[in-house]
């Protein structure tokens, strides 16, 4: 079986083998014309059968089902592209969208803004630099949903308690029960639990640049916000998109977060379309709700293509 | 910061610069920036005062609540929310879903994408294995609530709509990422020791369990953490796949304060705590280790 691995062998490792390797060797043989050890192909297979029938056949179901009135339950018949027609026409469809894509890009700047500050004071000369990491990094082991249930109480019953102690009447009532200011609720939340994941790539990011550069900008005479601006942010662009693109994508689906925090109100104020699509599940409208999920998909299919295109344009690695 | 990389993955991008740069600040006189520290410790706040927010609230009477804010400290303090809780939500049962959930998806995580990636690693120029791969990576374009409803449907007939379920599609569900991450490092791993294991007549599978593998241990513990964490704070996919109340995990269980009309609020704090407590333990005592391993994904 050893005899077979020059030619499964990729063109990149050969490079990297030394020469005395490679002299005792054969040359490599064009692979896809070897043959490759019946071995791999057990290591493979059964994840790929586990795989198409748990993530890709329900995917397919989903879509066929999109096309007709299925309620979940009983018969059902095709109904064409009624179901995506409607959509469009539907209120209770459109609100979520805006109102996710609105929370999308509220928590994206939000969450970049405070990721890059923490990233760079972590990054800087500061004193127990490993103990402050470490409490910055504690929301990331932690349950959303229960964070979420933790900032309710706060949100909805400590913070007016202090409030209406100090006679702040307009901050006395809670927050979520606000139809216009239950997003930023939703905000704070979100950012307290997504910034870990931006910092440790912002991290990543400023640890890879060398420290030389400083010192040259320094001699010159250039100050802390000159340095960021000149020399810091440019080099940390793609590590930009990256949390950009990352964090949209991640907001797109909220969730759990919503759920423990305003349950989708007050009214229908604070629906996601993870959550509407979810609704499809009790609320009888199953292909309805399937054909939302394709759309949700396409959307997110679409924002995925920006950011391949992106990270090959730039060249950054991910 | 130490990283615990084994000296046989020299390649991979390691956040190592910190020790040198400040070695390096040191000799150069640079000072510690007080502000900064200040700063960061205000900053730091924003994370430490939900927290003692929570310990706090879990140690007091419905009554002090009543009476206070939240923020204030407990007086006397009420140890009987914990038991109290522990008894309510069946601590016991959902604990031990939740770790069997959860350490079984962190070794089938771990086993199944190290495999897979090694596979598709080895036969890269090969088209079933290139095909593979990106049909592996196309799932990473799709987004859970896309295929949820199906799913749950399916896995009702199949009758695993129990945590079994929720354990295979946290493997499943996890591969296409942690393969990618696998796959970059495996081809990041230098071929002279496989090669020569193959020539002493190792079978493929021996090279993987005495060679691969083994060298892997960074990139398992970055999956591992990453699989620990989801599958341990998972809420979605067990709440919607397991029918059976008396098998959720312990996110799940803290519905149980939600519905309830006069909610104990010191009860439900007890029990919150109860259900991030091992994981924010682990934290505390691997805390180097989790970083680490957390970064080396991040990089990727």
């Amino acid at each position: 079986m050893s005899a077979n691995e020059p030619a499964v062998l990729p063109a990149a490792e050969y490079e990297a083998l030394s020469d005395s390797v490679a002299d005792r060797r054969p040359p490599p043989v064009a692979p896809a014309r070897g043959k490759v050890d019946r071995a791999y192909y057990w290591m493979i297979i059964p994840v790929l059968l586990i795989f198409g029938f748990f993530i890709t056949l329900p995917a397919l179901i989903g879509a066929f089902f999109s096309f007709t009135n299925f309620a979940g339950y009983g018969d059902w018949e095709f109904i064409g592209l009624n179901n995506y027609v409607n959509i469009f026409h539907d209120p209770t469809v459109l609100q979520p969208y805006i109102f996710t894509f609105f929370l999308a890009v509220v928590c994206t700047i939000t969450v970049n803004i405070v990721g890059m500050a923490v990233a760079l004071g972590l990054n800087a000369k500061i004193k127990w630099r490993t103990g402050i990491r470490g409490i910055f990094f504690i929301p990331m082991v932690m349950s959303a949903l229960i964070v979420a249930y933790v900032f309710n109480f706060l949100f909805s019953t400590s913070l007016p308690t202090i409030a209406e102690n100090l006679g702040i009447t307009p901050l006395a009532t809670s927050i979520l029960a606000n139809e216009q200011w239950a997003w930023l609720a939703i905000v704070i939340v979100t950012v307290w639990q997504a910034a870990p994941g931006t910092i440790i790539i912002y991290l990543a990011g400023l640890q890879a640049i060398p420290t030389d550069i400083y010192e040259a900008g320094s001699l010159d005479g250039a100050s802390a916000w000159r340095q960021f601006r000149s020399l810091t942010l440019p080099l940390m662009v793609g590590y930009l998109f990256i949390n950009i693109i990352l964090g949209f994508k991640g907001f797109l689906g909220a969730y759990e977060i919503i759920v423990a925090l305003t349950g989708g109100g007050p009214g229908t104020a604070t629906i996601s379309v993870a959550m509407k699509i979810f609704s499809g599940f009790t609320g009888g409208d199953y292909a309805y709700q399937m054909a939302n999920a394709v759309i949700y998909f396409l959307i997110t299919l679409i924002i995925s293509l920006m950011q391949l295109r992106i990270i090959q344009r730039r060249g950054v690695a991910l | 910061m130490t990283i615990t990389t084994a000296p046989t993955a020299p390649v991979l991008p390691e956040p190592s610069s910190i020790p040198r740069r400040r070695r390096r600040s040191e000799r150069e006189g640079v000072k510690v920036n007080w502000w900064l520290t200040a700063l960061m410790l205000v900053a730091s706040l924003t994370v430490l005062v939900p927290l003692y927010f929570s310990i706090v609230m879990a140690l007091k009477t419905p009554e002090q609540i009543a009476n206070g804010s939240g923020f204030e400290l407990p007086n006397p303090i009420q140890w009987s929310n914990f038991s109290d809780a522990y008894t309510l939500v069946n601590f016991p049962r959902a604990f031990l879903v939740t770790a069997l959930v959860t350490v079984v998806t962190v070794l089938g995580a771990v086993l199944a994408s190290s495999l897979v990636a090694y596979a598709i690693a080895r036969n890269w120029e090969h088209r079933f294995f290139k095909i593979s791969y990106i049909y592996l990576l196309s799932a990473l374009f799709i987004p859970f609530p896309v295929i949820i409803l199906p799913l749950i449907r399916q896995t009702a007939l199949l009758g695993i709509d129990s945590p079994v379920g929720v354990t295979i599609l946290h493997i499943v569900g996890g591969i296409s990422f942690f393969s990618l991450l696998y796959i970059a490092f495996i081809r990041s791993l230098p071929a002279e020791l496989e090669e020569s294991a193959r020539l002493d007549g190792a079978s493929t599978w021996q090279v993987f369990w005495k060679i691969i593998f083994p060298l892997l241990a960074p990139m398992n513990a970055t999956v591992g953490i990453f699989a620990f964490l989801g599958a341990w704070n998972d809420f979605l996919l067990p709440q919607m796949m397991i029918a059976d109340p008396s098998l959720q995990t312990l996110p799940v269980v803290q519905l149980l304060f939600q519905g309830q009309f006069n909610t104990n609020y010191g009860l439900a704090f007890a029990s919150y705590l109860m259900a991030m407590g091992p994981v924010l333990i682990a934290y505390l005592f691997s805390q180097r280790w989790v970083m680490s391993g957390v970064m080396r994904g991040a990089v990727k």
